[in-house]
């Protein structure tokens, strides 16, 4: 039978003790790091390079592109930034990655400064997850006192350290350059490319921000070899991930498979729809991305493959609702959070959520009317690409996408005067409400 | 509330340590900030006015950032602040029917706090765990799976001073100030306990196993050899 899954970052999720460095060594852990430490810096971002990795926080850039975008020689201090600020609604990998798994990502940020030639990390965490906190603040402790961290690796001169920066509740600090002014202690509010934070990220220096998953992945392929992790996904977009399934399904959770993977195969692992429902819509990569419906099951979850059907792959934040789920109050709280999660920096996306809100309340109620829906339109197409970063443009996905596939079920609140849908019946405990 | 010369002169060597694990020194705020929640449960005017004295800003620079995130709380929560998650998922599978239930259920409107002192709540936004939607935090820790019943019976365990555990996190809910002060930088020994692979968690992992599936088509015990 065809290998659907592919468990790599979570293969010792299981294990009681898989968290630390006992645990992650027993498997196999800090293997990768004396070969890179062997190599030149140059050629483990080729390497990266090789293994066609894309950046595993959303947007897919190429990490190893990415390394190699840092100048070298030019005297100034580089640095090595992780985002862990996992907020995307449906996006929820990073965390249990971190709470069970943290040893990975201290071996790939070892990694990944030495070949950028940085002798400080930064791990950018939400604060929002005490627990995760913990974990991390400890494995960097037991790396540490393990020589994994501190002045010399493994006496190859090579020294890093790394600091855990816990954020205070902000999504918008996900955008890398938001990020870097949280982490410089002002407002997170994003910065105008360019220049790009290769050049100028963190005190102006040239920086390195990738996500979690991204930095967890490079000791795979410093042990396997760049053409082992290529083999698996598809043409452009290699290697796995792991996709979280979310909402209306039996067995919701992680589920780590190569990319081209698609939600037909993950469905049937995980049980399918809840009993007795059927798939109503979907998120493919977070609420960001234009919903898909039962028509895009076979769509392969790979970039291109996502794009070409008319939405995007993200994080692989699959966020699945069932017939129950009335598709307009989805979408207005959606909107509700980027209004929430607004920086307020520019006009459009400060303004545009405020009112896009306002209709979409309306409609929802019942008290709008068709004309009602090209005005939606309209605003969304007026905030996407004039807002300052992309939460802006995240506004019109699932407005757009909404009307296109259910046009009717907006004008049906219109016709009734209210919701058609039973709030209850969508519930995880429908059962227990009804009693 | 003001900050007392005692704990202030208890806060400065806190302060150093963490303006010393940065090159730049405003990059110290966020967890000074977090440090300051620690002391005082929330972000008084003193609290404002010790952060920027640490770091050479103004008191309006240091209340511009504090304004700007919702973790940082401008009057006193209660002991232990529950977060219920009502972004969309959340909101669907349950979460606003939580929200509103418990509101009844406490007597005080969201942002408030219980008379007693030990309960306040509001609606957070996405947590990252949506696979264990709905999602209730308490100081930051995961409840799991929640439903209107259970965490009714959540905040009166808080409320009668029952030791009440997190579905993924330390065995042992800690309070408002001390989860602050791990935020800050400053951890506690719980790191190593509790549980915090759950079903969602392990879901795929499963199916794998059953499969006999891995990433290179063999065992992972090959992991440590170069290819």
């Amino acid at each position: 039978m065809t290998t659907i899954l592919t468990p790599e970052l979570s293969a010792r999720w299981d294990e009681a003790d898989s968290f630390t460095l006992a645990g992650y060594r027993r498997a196999g852990g800090y293997t990768a790091l004396p070969k890179a430490l062997a190599m030149q810096p140059d050629q483990v971002i080729q390497t990266l390079k090789d293994s066609a990795l894309r950046g595993r926080g959303g947007a897919g850039f190429p990490t190893g592109v990415k390394w190699g975008f840092i100048p070298q020689g030019d005297g100034k201090p580089h640095y090595l930034v992780v985002n862990a600020d996992e907020s995307e609604p449906g996006a929820c990998k990073d965390m249990p990655t971190l709470l069970n798994n943290p040893q990975a990502l201290i071996e790939g940020i070892v990694i990944a400064s030495y070949a950028i030639r940085a002798d400080r990390a930064f791990i950018y965490l939400r604060g929002e997850v005490l627990h995760v906190m913990r974990r991390v603040e400890h494995a960097v402790h037991e790396a540490r006192e393990a020589g994994y961290l501190g002045d010399n690796i493994l006496g190859t001169g090579f020294g890093l350290d790394v600091v855990v920066h816990a954020g205070a509740g902000a999504y918008i600090c996900g955008e890398e350059t938001a990020l870097l002014d949280s982490l410089e202690g002002f407002r997170g509010q994003p910065r105008l490319k360019p220049p790009f934070p290769a050049v100028a990220g963190l005190y102006a220096c040239p920086t390195v921000v990738n996500n979690v998953e991204s930095i967890a992945t490079v000791p795979y392929i410093l042990n396997y070899g760049a053409a082992q992790f290529a083999a698996m996904g598809t043409e452009k977009s290699k290697g796995f991930g792991l996709f979280s399934l979310s909402g209306h399904l039996t067995t919701p959770g992680q589920y780590e498979a190569p990319l081209g993977t698609t939600l037909r195969e993950l469905l049937e692992l995980a049980g399918g729809i809840r009993a007795g429902h059927r798939l109503k819509f979907w998120t493919p990569g977070g609420s960001s991305t234009p919903l898909f419906t039962e028509e895009h099951l076979d769509v392969p979850l790979d970039y291109e493959s996502v794009a070409a059907a008319g939405s995007m792959l993200g994080t692989r934040s699959i966020q699945l609702f069932d017939e129950t789920t009335c598709v307009v109050r989805v979408v207005l709280r959606w909107i509700q959070f980027y209004e929430h999660e607004s920086c307020g920096k520019c006009t459009p996306c400060r303004e545009g959520s405020y009112w896009v809100v306002q209709l979409l309340h309306q409609l929802e109620n019942g008290q709008g009317s068709e004309a009602d829906l090209d005005k939606l339109l309209d605003i969304c197409s007026n905030i996407t690409g004039r807002a300052f970063c992309a939460l802006g443009d995240s506004i019109q996905a699932p407005v757009a996408s909404s009307i296109k596939y259910f046009r009717d079920e907006y004008l049906e609140h219109q016709r009734q005067g209210g919701c058609p849908f039973d709030p209850a019946a969508s519930t995880l405990f429908a059962l227990e409400s009804a009693r | 509330m003001a900050l007392s010369d005692e704990a202030r002169a208890r806060l400065v060597p806190q302060a150093a340590e963490i303006i010393g694990r940065y090159p730049k020194t405003r990059s110290a705020l966020l967890p000074l900030l977090h440090l300051v929640q620690s002391e005082e449960g929330y972000i008084s005017n003193d609290g404002i006015e010790f952060c920027a004295q640490q770091l050479g800003l103004s008191e309006a620079d240091v209340t511009g950032v504090v304004s700007f995130y919702t973790m940082y709380k401008r009057k006193p929560t209660g002991e232990y602040h529950v977060g219920v998650c009502t972004t969309a998922l959340c909101a669907v599978m349950g979460g606003d029917a939580i929200l509103a239930d418990l509101g009844e259920h406490l007597g005080v409107g969201v942002d408030e706090t219980t008379s007693d002192g030990k309960v306040s709540f509001e609606h957070v936004e996405c947590n990252a765990a949506c696979d264990y939607a709905p999602v209730v935090m308490v100081n930051w820790e995961f409840f799991d799976n929640m439903t209107p019943a259970k965490t009714r019976d959540l905040v009166d365990s808080l409320r009668s001073g029952e030791n009440v555990t997190p579905t993924r996190g330390a065995p042992v809910l800690c309070t408002w100030r001390q989860a602050s002060k791990i935020l800050a930088g400053f951890p506690d020994d719980q790191a190593t306990a509790g549980s915090t692979a759950g079903g969602p968690t392990l879901a795929g992992l499963r199916v794998a196993k059953q499969q006999g599936w891995t990433p290179d088509g063999g065992t992972p015990s090959t992991a440590g050899e170069q290819r």
